[in-house]
Order: structure tokens, then C-alpha cells, then sequence
């Protein structure tokens, strides 16, 4: 027996929807073979990863403040995809938007008014923006493969980051704690509901996102031509698209959003630059855009479920004592079974049996045996 | 021993782990297939390699399961790329994830162990010799096997039939498969030596190169590997060029980081001046140098277009879906 792949003529409207349904359901069964590996009981560890975190107030708010990071860098990373740019280097556009945005409360202290935090995230995006335009004016220019240099520059941002706040940035009252200087209070993403807890704008600057970046790509035509140029550069050639251009403005898109998403995390979540900032949010991004099928709106959900894969890594360590390094196995997997069933989007998938050799040995069938029967 | 001999052997327990995880990679790329996992297959080796070795006591019995975990790593993403025809980048990139997850999830419990290390050879009269003793014949196993791999998949894909088989595959999988031969199969076995390849590297990590087990103890070594193939373009010896290449920037940056300058003193007014330049650079900085490498050298060689385009893989990363 083997398994056949059938092309379907159209695209399985049943499995866009389930699949990523179906990859969760996968997921969460594989999840429970994991803790039965580690022995632990499968149903306590569960609950533990994604119904727990469901079941309190100010873990609602954790979840909103991890779910914003997520949506906005996925966001950004769909049209990316969609045109067929391999941005992988969220991470590092993520470092250098919160390393950007950072600058201006550290270099100008005495600036305290209502203007200091949108120069902030304007600056963030900024930032992330110029370096995803390292890899994409590479691309564009002399073809440089963009998966390799994009990440190569993630390494490149932690270090920097690493070394602001070793050195220059580092905040001489904090002993010999690397860290810069906390933010004064005019610097800081404002909370939503400080009553209830500590969730703060990112989510609804994430939302605002998705929603933007849905309607561009849904109602207009640089969205037709991030699409035409990502399945067919030769046909959006023909339609007077530039690939150049769309490989630029596809990186601009996302490195602006994930530096966005990197200077919210600073100012808002952690409240000061450190040497880590982000616990992968740049890679877990990634599954979060194919969970979300590449879809904005989808990626709004998708980046709820990663966020509380992030929360239940917390609560499973200390409620049944599992390292929290199930996370990323537990992300990877996702992404994994999303892939998996994508599959089923645009094939037929068959268990053939070793055909035609075998065919003989079968039995005669009714209509054989009513014609030859009984000779 | 002298200094350069001691630098000499450095660069080239630096460079073998490059050299054996883009070994393999070249193959699977020559076979049209782009695995983006060579990170998390290494990590994976690396983690099953130091288990093993801890729990046998053997070295040797950790390089083999790390080659063995590699391989069984690899078969996932050829299930998903190869019969489930998914998009090759994002299942590299997914197995590279779930790589970084699971060996940190297996490895907490390794973590601040000492480790068993792989020891150097010794051979009684030519490990002695001067100057070329230590290089030739008293270096670590696994230098060897990167070495003898190079040679073999040199062997194998330019004066073999089968090598020939694995090119066409990789040029055109269509019209191999007019001529019977099986792709998917073919390309099965490429991803499986890949991971094998990439189970070795990260093996000699764990077993030669530090011999405890960090989380993420790669640090961007299985990319590095992937731009080296980009930068051989696609030849055998080129990848072992460029490995050596990349082993010595990284041993440069880390002897400078290293170095004292008071030490320096006795050299010449230039000299001094030029190392206490360097030495004012702040160490992110010349960290980042292999990184940074990285991207230059890819930017050098993609730039001649048509040098590139005449020898990349001509279907690669192109899922084959046989019509039967």
C-alpha cells in the first residue's frame, strides 16, 4: 500500500476551512503522547497548556499581551509569503524596532509629554523597517538569496542589542545588571484596563494591523499585485508589476510591523531594553502566519492559540513540573501538522494498493460470476 | 607544538562541522530538494549523540546515534516534502523549529554534565612528526570523516552512474521519471544522507568541539552550512573550501577576543597600533563577523547571475508529484 496524491481540480473549499482545526486537534493528541513519554498524565497536562491559562482573568490579559507581538510580526509575514519573499528574519527586524524606538526616551530624557510614545513606535517601525530592507534590496538588486541573509541578520540585531546594553546604553545605577535605564511613565504603551491587568494597547495596534493589511490585500491592487507576483512573477511581469518593487514593499510591510510589535514589547510588556527581549516571538510568528493560512483576520486567531501555547509552557512548568522547552516543541509540531494538512487543500490523498499486478488475484466479482458461473 | 600548528588545528575542528552538515546538504540540493532544517537536524544529532555517549560511556556509540538521529529527523520533513508535497521552504523551516524545541526539551536534563569526549588519534611514530604530525595524523575522528565524505561525494556525483542518476534527478525530476527512474525515492535517500550528514556535524559538536550540551548549541551553524552550498555553487570542493574559510573567520574573531594587549607590546609601533584598533572593537562586534560574512560572501556570489542560474539545481525546490 502506498499513498497517491490527486490533484484536485479546485481547491478544497471544505479543508481551507478545517485544516487548521485539524492540525490543532493533531497537535493536542500528539501533545498527550508527549506528556505520557515524560510521565505525566496526558489530561492534567492538557488542561494545564490550554485550558488553564483560559480559566483566570489576569491570564487573559498575559494571553493579549503575547497574542499582540505574534499577530503583528505574522501579519507583516503574510504578505511576505504571499509574494513568495522567504522573511525569516523577523526576529532580528523585531530587535532593531525596539532597539530604534528605545533610542529616543534614552537619548532625550527630558522630552516628558504625549508626543514621546508615537515617536517611539514611529521610530520602531522605522527601524524594523530598514532592517528587512537590508535582505530585500539584496534580493531585488543581485538576487541574493533572502532566507539566508535575513536570518544571518537576526544574529546580527541580538548582538547589537547585546552590546547597547553592555555597554553605551547600560544604566550605571543598576549595579552590574545589563540593562538600560526603565522608561519614564510617558514612554510606556498604556494598559487597557490597568483594574483587571496588564494588557496594554499592542493587541488593539495588532488588530488594527491585521485588519489594515486584510483590506489591502483583499480591495486593492497593490494587494492583487503581492498575489500575482507570489504564484506567477512571469504573469505579474506581463501585467506590468515589478518584481523588484513588490519584494521591497513586501519586506518594508513586515519589517515595519515587526518592529512595531518590537518597540510595544519593550515599552509596554518589559518596560526596559535587556539583553533578551523576546522569547522567539520572530519564528513563532512564522507558524502563526501558516496557521492562519496567510490570512490577516485567521491570523488574529492563530496568534491567540500561539500565545497560549506560550502561557501554558509557564503553567505546565510549575503546575506539573515539565520544562517550559515543551514550547517550541509544541510550536514546531503546530506547524508541522498545518502543513500536513494543507495538503489536503489542494490534493486528493488515496491509499492505493500495489495496483495492477494485484488485480488477478482477487476474487471474481458478481457480475463475472453470474456471466461464467456455473460452467 | 607551535602557535600556528595549535591555530591551524583550531580552524579545522571549527570547519568540520560546517563541512560535514553542507556535505550533505549538496547532496540534497543536487537532488532538487532544499532542506531548510540543517539547524534543527544538527541539534538533534548533537543532543542524541551526547545522551548516548553519556549514557554508553562511548563516544564512538554517541557519533553513530547522532548520525542515526539526524537521518530519522530528515525522514519527517521527506514524509511531509516529498510524499505530502508541501512547500520545501516552510517544512525546512518547520523541522528547524522543531528541532530547537525538542533538543531543548530533551537536553535539560544534560545540561552542566560533562560530556565524553571523541579523542584525537594517535599513531606511534607519524602523530609525532614535526610540523605536520598533529595536522595529519593527530587530529579527531570525525576531521577525517569530513574529509573522506568530501572525497566520496565528489566520487560519487561526477564518476558514478548513480551520481548521475541523483544530478538528472535534481535538473529535471520530469523528464528522469519519463525515463523510469524513480524520483521520490531517489530524493528519500539524498534527505536521508543529508540528515545523516547534519546528525555527524552536530555530533562533533557535542562530542568533539565543546563536549557538554548547550541549548541551541549550533548558533546559526546549520544556516552557515546551507549560504556554504549557495557559495560553492553547488561543487564538493568548493564546500570545503569555503568551510575552512568560515572555520579560520571564526577562530580569528575568537583569538582576538581573547588576546591581551598587554601582551602585544613587543611588536612593532604599526603592528600595536593596528591590534589595540581591533582590540577597541567591542566583542558583539567581531562576533557577528561569521554572521556578517555570511551575507557578503552570498551577495558576491549571487551577483554574477548567470554564473549562478548555470549551476543551481535546475528543480530545486520544486515539489514532484508523479502522474502516473
Amino acid at each position: 500500500m502506498r499513498l497517491e496524491l490527486v490533484k484536485r481540480p479546485q481547491q478544497s473549499v471544505l479543508f481551507s476551512a478545517l485544516s487548521p482545526f485539524i492540525a490543532f486537534a493533531l497537535m493536542v493528541v500528539a501533545g498527550g503522547l508527549i506528556f505520557l513519554a515524560l510521565g505525566k498524565d496526558p489530561v492534567d497536562g492538557l488542561y494545564a497548556y490550554f485550558i488553564g491559562p483560559l480559566t483566570e482573568v489576569w491570564s487573559l490579559h498575559e494571553l493579549a499581551i503575547k497574542a499582540a507581538p505574534l499577530i503583528l510580526i505574522a501579519v507583516g509575514l503574510s504578505v511576505c509569503f504571499l509574494s513568495s519573499n522567504w522573511n525569516i528574519g523577523a526576529e532580528g527586524q523585531f530587535t532593531i524596532g525596539a532597539i530604534v524606538g528605545s533610542a529616543i526616551p534614552l537619548y532625550f530624557p527630558d522630552l516628558q509629554n504625549a508626543a514621546v510614545l508615537p515617536m517611539m513606535l514611529v521610530c520602531g517601525a522605522i527601524g524594523g523597517a530598514a532592517w528587512a530592507a537590508i535582505p530585500a534590496i539584496l534580493k531585488a538588486r543581485f538576487n541574493t538569496n533572502e532566507i539566508l541573509t535575513s536570518l544571518m541578520l537576526v544574529y546580527v540585531a541580538q548582538l547589537i542589542l547585546d552590546w547597547l546594553v553592555r555597554g553605551p546604553w547600560r544604566d550605571p545605577a543598576a549595579m552590574s545588571f545589563p540593562q538600560a535605564p526603565a522608561f519614564h511613565s510617558w514612554a510606556i504603551v498604556p494598559e487597557l484596563m490597568p483594574m483587571s491587568g496588564r494588557a496594554n494597547w499592542g493587541i488593539v495596534f495588532a488588530v488594527i494591523a491585521a485588519i489594515a493589511v486584510w483590506f489591502m490585500l483583499a480591495r486593492t491592487l497593490k494587494g492583487f499585485e503581492v498575489k500575482v507576483i507570489g504564484q506567477s512573477p512571469r504573469a505579474g511581469r506581463f501585467g506590468g508589476f515589478s518584481t523588484a518593487r513588490t519584494i521591497v514593499f513586501a519586506f518594508l510591510v513586515s519589517g515595519a510591523l515587526a518592529g512595531l510589535a518590537g518597540i510595544v514589547e519593550v515599552s509596554g510588556a518589559i518596560g526596559r531594553l535587556q539583553p533578551q527581549i523576546s522569547p522567539g516571538y520572530g519564528f513563532a510568528a512564522i507558524i502563526v502566519a501558516f496557521l492562519g493560512r496567510l490570512n490577516p483576520l485567521g491570523i488574529v486567531a492563530a496568534g491567540f492559540v500561539l500565545a497560549l501555547s506560550y502561557l501554558g509552557g509557564e503553567a505546565a512548568q510549575i503546575e506539573i513540573g515539565v520544562t517550559d522547552k515543551t514550547v517550541r516543541a509544541f510550536q514546531g509540531m503546530l506547524l508541522f501538522f498545518v502543513l500536513a494538512c494543507d495538503t489536503l487543500i489542494h490534493y486528493r490523498v488515496r491509499l492505493v494498493r500495489p495496483a495492477p499486478a494485484a488485480a488477478p488475484a482477487a476474487g471474481p466479482t458478481p457480475a463475472t460470476e453470474a456471466a461464467h458461473g456455473h460452467g | 607544538m607551535g602557535m600556528a600548528e595549535a591555530i591551524l588545528l583550531t580552524i579545522a575542528t571549527a570547519a568540520t562541522p560546517l563541512l560535514l552538515a553542507a556535505i550533505g546538504e549538496l547532496v540534497v540540493e543536487r537532488s532538487g530538494v532544499l532542506n531548510l532544517g540543517v539547524e534543527g537536524m544538527m541539534l538533534m544529532g548533537a543532543v542524541v549523540a551526547f545522551g548516548v555517549a553519556l549514557a554508553t560511556g562511548s563516544a564512538w556509540i554517541g557519533v553513530v546515534a547522532g548520525a542515526l538521529a539526524g537521518m530519522a529527523f530528515s525522514l519527517l520533513f521527506g514524509v511531509l516534502a516529498l510524499t505530502l508535497v508541501t512547500n520545501q521552504v516552510a517544512t525546512g523551516l518547520a523541522l528547524t523549529l522543531l528541532g530547537i524545541g525538542l533538543s531543548g526539551m530533551i537536553g535539560v536534563a544534560f545540561v552542566g554534565q560533562p560530556g565524553v569526549k571523541l579523542e584525537a588519534i594517535s599513531i606511534p611514530g607519524l602523530t609525532e612528526l614535526p610540523l605536520v604530525g598533529r595536522l595529519l595524523f593527530g587530529q579527531d575522528p570525525m576531521f577525517y570523516i569530513s574529509i573522506l565524505l568530501t572525497a566520496g561525494v565528489m566520487w560519487f556525483l561526477f564518476r558514478t552512474r548513480a551520481g548521475l542518476t541523483l544530478r538528472s534527478v535534481g535538473d529535471s525530476h520530469s523528464s528522469a521519471h519519463a525515463l523510469g527512474i524513480k524520483v521520490i525515492a531517489i530524493r528519500y535517500m539524498a534527505v536521508m544522507f543529508g540528515g545523516a550528514c547534519a546528525g555527524l556535524a552536530g555530533a562533533q559538536l557535542s562530542l568533539v568541539y565543546t563536549t557538554q550540551w548547550i541549548e541551541n548549541m549550533t548558533a546559526g551553524r546549520g544556516w552557515i552550512a546551507l549560504a556554504l552550498v549557495v557559495f560553492a555553487s553547488w561543487r564538493p570542493w568548493r564546500v570545503l573550501a569555503g568551510a575552512y574559510l568560515f572555520g579560520a573567520i571564526t577562530i580569528a574573531q575568537l583569538h582576538i577576543q581573547a588576546t591581551n594587549l598587554a601582551d602585544l607590546a613587543g611588536l612593532p609601533g604599526p603592528l600595536y597600533w593596528l591590534a589595540g584598533a581591533v582590540k577597541s572593537v567591542p566583542s558583539q562586534f567581531l562576533s557577528a563577523l561569521p554572521y556578517l560574512a555570511t551575507v557578503v560572501v552570498l551577495v558576491l556570489i549571487s551577483r554574477n547571475r548567470r554564473l549562478t542560474m548555470m549551476n543551481t539545481p535546475a528543480s530545486l525546490g520544486r515539489p514532484f508529484v508523479p502522474d502516473r
